[in-house]
């Protein structure tokens, strides 16, 4: 196996982009990537595309071949990799295995979402696939509804407040403020999330991450050539998934993703870092349960512990942890199949010393965490700074 | 939604009766019936099982937003109930003059699901009630 | 002869109360309540229809009567309400108490009285030996249109009845039942209509009473007996009035229909109003008392029955779930704002 290095981002801004439709956002997000990788297009050898739900969204299918015929990449393979929420990072995993393998050097991974060409409750119909068709969205229960019902739970199991679960939306927003790509740029207070209307109770409009648009892409290759690209390639160190049931209650329990726990564990055992040696970490907040949950699951708080820790302000930027930097998926936006790669992409220009005003102080190890459904699929990547 | 008719009706025993099943091999019973047991693979050996229906409310919530099909219904409670039998399962907790609350008893009723418009197959389903 | 071998009813939570319609129409309630003797009426939640009611009654006449569902050669469910024009309420009654496939099984209408004559339908089967068990349901969420008297009394609610031959498992016998049937157009409902159309008082004296009086004379002649022999009376109940006028007519005292009386309280269940009376006397209903059954359905019929109660209603009775508790444990008061969203007619706005 060979080690494997990120020497290309491309971002696009987040948010409701009117005037792009997917392949335009593709398009921008990779033109971005091969640019800063310093790469030309007939360099790449694979792509690897995700999207959750293109057919259901703008009614296009076969995204890969799209992005690589749009980024010019003439006649290489292509591969759309669907994973609901987890799309982006289980695709960055196949481009990872595609390099480390030994069976390809420059790969491009990229994802999309185009949202609001749908409206509203189409779009919240189209993402309940990501959750059980047969037993959760037949019912009429939402995506929202599933992770409502892991919050009540955590709720009776744990004290956790209502007010706690604002913070999390609080300090993501906070963080977004800070980040050009971000959707929300606006802060907002504990007050303003209570306050906000409720989608499935306890869980409000201010604790659901948006509907967006959006496309980022990475360029991978070899460590050992990665220097000839960029000066500051960056290492992932570990790349781990796992899966779980897709219904929530054919779980033994709602208060922990069983599927984030295993990543993260196998992820720390390979790259031989602990939970403490991580600087920052975007995790999966599509609820302010989710970063709660992911707080517990990733190792850096007890069960129980992590929704006073993130009220106490011991994760927003440059204190105890910087997690969701960007604003996570709360406060930059949630394009459903770009977000695990511009997780991705925030941690490397954060690893970089690239994030502006939001840069971590020193930040040498970051990680991504990415769910699928309400924990279906779970992806955890590490990565480190190579100087 | 559901507009085939064959995809509701293959699912009937389960969602009017609430038929799982049971696995002879380690005895792990299921709700939703599923074809190889988690713990047994190749060895399964599959029995339907009739769940009571009857339980405890495990987790709940009010949907206040609901999916484009359930838009007359809203706001409803969706429940995880923890069966008798053991298995968890999610589903619709009916009307009644208490407020749900965790460990609350709750039993099996018959309702309507979802009606396909005006013209369209009406799909009934378990929901629970509060005892 | 072919006897009841168990029983069950529904009566959706919900409740309106005639002062609540009355407010919307600008109507006196008083004079509504008085006039029809009627308090307040059964509605719906958005998820319950005939096939859901009457599911919820056959689940509960099952557990107890006592007897494997599989057993249930016969099932009909009287109602005018179906959800369905094309596609019977009754298989999705079988499917969900678990009957097995070999029975014969329909849907039936005759307005108010589909339920009991799916009665007369099983004790011919079972007494003809041609099924063990069948089982009648009458059921409805009937309609009444807005501002019409009828929607001071159009509820929703039904009663199914398991009816077998083998007189030891029997709670009560049929010694008798009779019909009245004459082409009196006093109440109907086209296909396609949301709400039935009525003729008014011609659905007094040319409709429910004449038929309910000749059917039960019919009866008596039958079988001898005479209003004091029976213990109960139950007759069809489209709103609290009309049963204690006709039931005075043919001899009878308050007592004996004051227990199957159930309009005052739960409004005109229609296809459901009979069952759910007959219902209400078995609960409390002890051996060797006689009760007469009278139903009446527009268009228009009435079934008179003579029953008879057996020992074995004490056996039973710790299997059963009572009318009384059905109906006065699990209200809940809604508006008239929510009565039209259970209702479905919000959208028709």
């Amino acid at each position: 196996m060979r080690d494997v290095a990120i020497i290309g981002i491309g971002l696009t801004k987040f948010g409701e982009r009117w005037e792009h439709g997917m392949r335009e956002l593709m398009a921008e997000a990779g033109v971005k990537a091969i640019t800063d990788a310093n790469i030309g297009s007939k360099d790449v050898e694979i792509v690897y595309g995700s999207t959750m739900a293109s057919g259901r969204f703008v009614g296009q299918e076969h995204m890969a071949a799209l992005l690589a015929d749009q980024l010019g990449f003439k006649n290489i393979p292509a591969v759309r990799i669907e994973n609901a929420c987890a799309s982006g990072g289980s695709a960055l995993r196949q481009g990872y295995m595609a390099v480390a393998s030994g069976m390809h050097n420059i790969v491009v991974v990229g994802g999309v979402e185009k949202m609001t060409d749908v409206t509203t409750s189409e779009a919240t119909t189209a993402l309940g696939g990501a959750g059980d068709q047969e037993w959760e969205l037949s019912q009429g229960i939402t995506f929202p509804g599933l992770y409502a019902l892991m919050a009540k739970r955590h709720m009776y199991e744990y004290g956790t407040t209502e007010e706690q679960l604002a913070s999390v939306a609080v300090k993501n927003h906070e963080n977004a403020t800070k980040n050009e790509y971000a959707q929300f740029r606006k802060p907002i207070t504990i007050q303003d999330v209570l306050n906000s209307k409720m989608v499935a109770e306890p869980l409000k409009v201010f604790d659901c991450s948006p509907i967006s648009d959006g496309a980022a892409v990475v360029v991978l290759a070899p460590l050992e050539i990665a220097k000839k690209y960029n000066d500051t390639p960056i290492k992932i160190v570990a790349s781990e998934q796992a899966s779980d049931t897709l219904g929530l209650s054919e779980r033994q329990s709602l208060t922990e993703i069983k599927a984030t726990k295993i990543s993260a564990l196998n992820a720390y055992k390979n790259a031989g870092v602990k939970p403490s040696d991580i600087d920052v970490v975007e995790v999966h907040d599509c609820f302010t349960i989710a970063e709660i949950l992911a707080m517990e699951d990733l190792g850096f708080y007890e069960k129980g512990k992590a929704a006073k820790a993130i009220f106490d302000g011991e994760t927003r930027l440059n204190s105890k942890l910087s997690v969701n930097t960007s604003g996570g998926l709360k406060g930059c936006g949630h394009p459903v199949g770009a977000t695990g790669i511009k997780q991705a992409v925030e941690i490397t220009m954060q690893l970089r010393g690239e994030a502006k005003g939001r840069q971590v102080n020193g930040a040498e190890i970051g990680m991504t965490h990415n769910v699928g459904g309400s924990g279906a699929t779970a992806v955890v990547h590490i990565m480190k700074r190579v100087n | 939604m559901e507009k085939a008719s064959a995809s509701a009706w293959r699912k009937f025993s389960a969602r009017y009766n609430m038929i799982g099943n049971v696995c002879k091999t380690c005895n792990t019973k299921y709700f939703p019936p599923r074809i190889v047991c988690k713990n047994c693979g190749r060895n399964t050996k599959m029995e339907s099982f009739a769940f009571t229906g009857n339980g405890e409310i495990f987790s709940f919530t009010k949907i206040h937003v609901p999916s484009e099909a359930f838009k007359e219904s809203a706001p409803y409670v969706i429940g995880v109930i923890k069966l008798d039998e053991g298995p968890l399962v999610e589903g619709h907790i009916v009307e009644s003059s208490k407020e749900p609350q965790i460990g609350a008893k709750v039993k099996q009723v018959f309702r309507r699901m979802y009606t396909d418009g005006e013209e369209g197959l009406i799909t009934y389903h378990f929901k629970f009630e509060l005892i | 002869m072919a006897g009841i071998v168990g029983y069950g009813v529904h009566v959706p939570r919900y409740r309106i109360k005639v002062e609540e319609i009355a407010k919307v129409w600008n109507d006196d309630p008083e004079s509504i309540k008085k006039g029809l003797n009627i308090i307040e009426k059964s509605v719906p939640a958005i998820d319950e229809d005939a096939a859901t009611i009457a599911v919820e009654a056959a689940r509960r006449a099952v557990t107890h009567s006592g007897i494997n569902a599989n057993d249930i050669g016969a099932l009909y469910v009287g109602s005018e309400s179906h959800p369905y024009a094309v596609k019977p309420t009754a298989t999705i009654v079988s499917q969900a108490i678990l009957t097995g496939n070999k029975l014969t099984a329909a849907d039936l209408e005759f307005a108010c009285k589909a339920g009991t004559a799916g009665i007369q339908m099983c004790a011919g089967l079972v007494d003809s030996k041609m099924i063990k068990y069948g089982m009648a349901i009458g059921s409805d969420t009937s309609q009444g249109r807005p501002s019409d008297a009828l929607e001071y009394t159009a509820s929703a609610g039904g009663g199914a009845f398991i009816i077998g031959s083998d007189k030891s498992e029997q709670i009560a016998e049929i010694l008798k039942t009779t019909s009245y049937t004459s082409d009196t157009p006093d109440f109907w409902r086209r296909e396609g209509a949301a709400f039935p159309s009525h003729g008014g008082r011609f659905t007094g004296e040319p409709a429910y009473f004449k038929h309910i009086t000749n059917a039960t004379k019919q009866l008596f002649e039958m079988t001898g007996f005479k209003a004091s022999d029976f213990n109960y009376a139950v007759f069809h109940q489209p709103n609290g009035k009309f049963p204690i006028v006709v039931s005075k007519a043919l001899g009878f005292e308050e007592k004996q229909i004051k227990d199957g009386l159930l309009t005052p309280v739960i409004g005109n269940t229609y296809s459901g109003a009979s069952m759910l009376g007959l219902a209400a006397v078995l609960d409390i209903a002890k051996p060797n008392e006689k009760i007469l059954l009278t139903s009446f359905g527009s268009g228009a019929g009435s079934d008179s029955f003579a029953i008879e109660v057996k020992d074995k209603i004490d056996e039973k009775r710790s299997r059963l779930t009572k009318v009384n508790d059905i109906i006065n444990t699990r209200k809940i008061y809604i508006d008239y704002s929510n009565y039209l969203k259970n209702r479905g007619g919000i959208k028709k706005m």
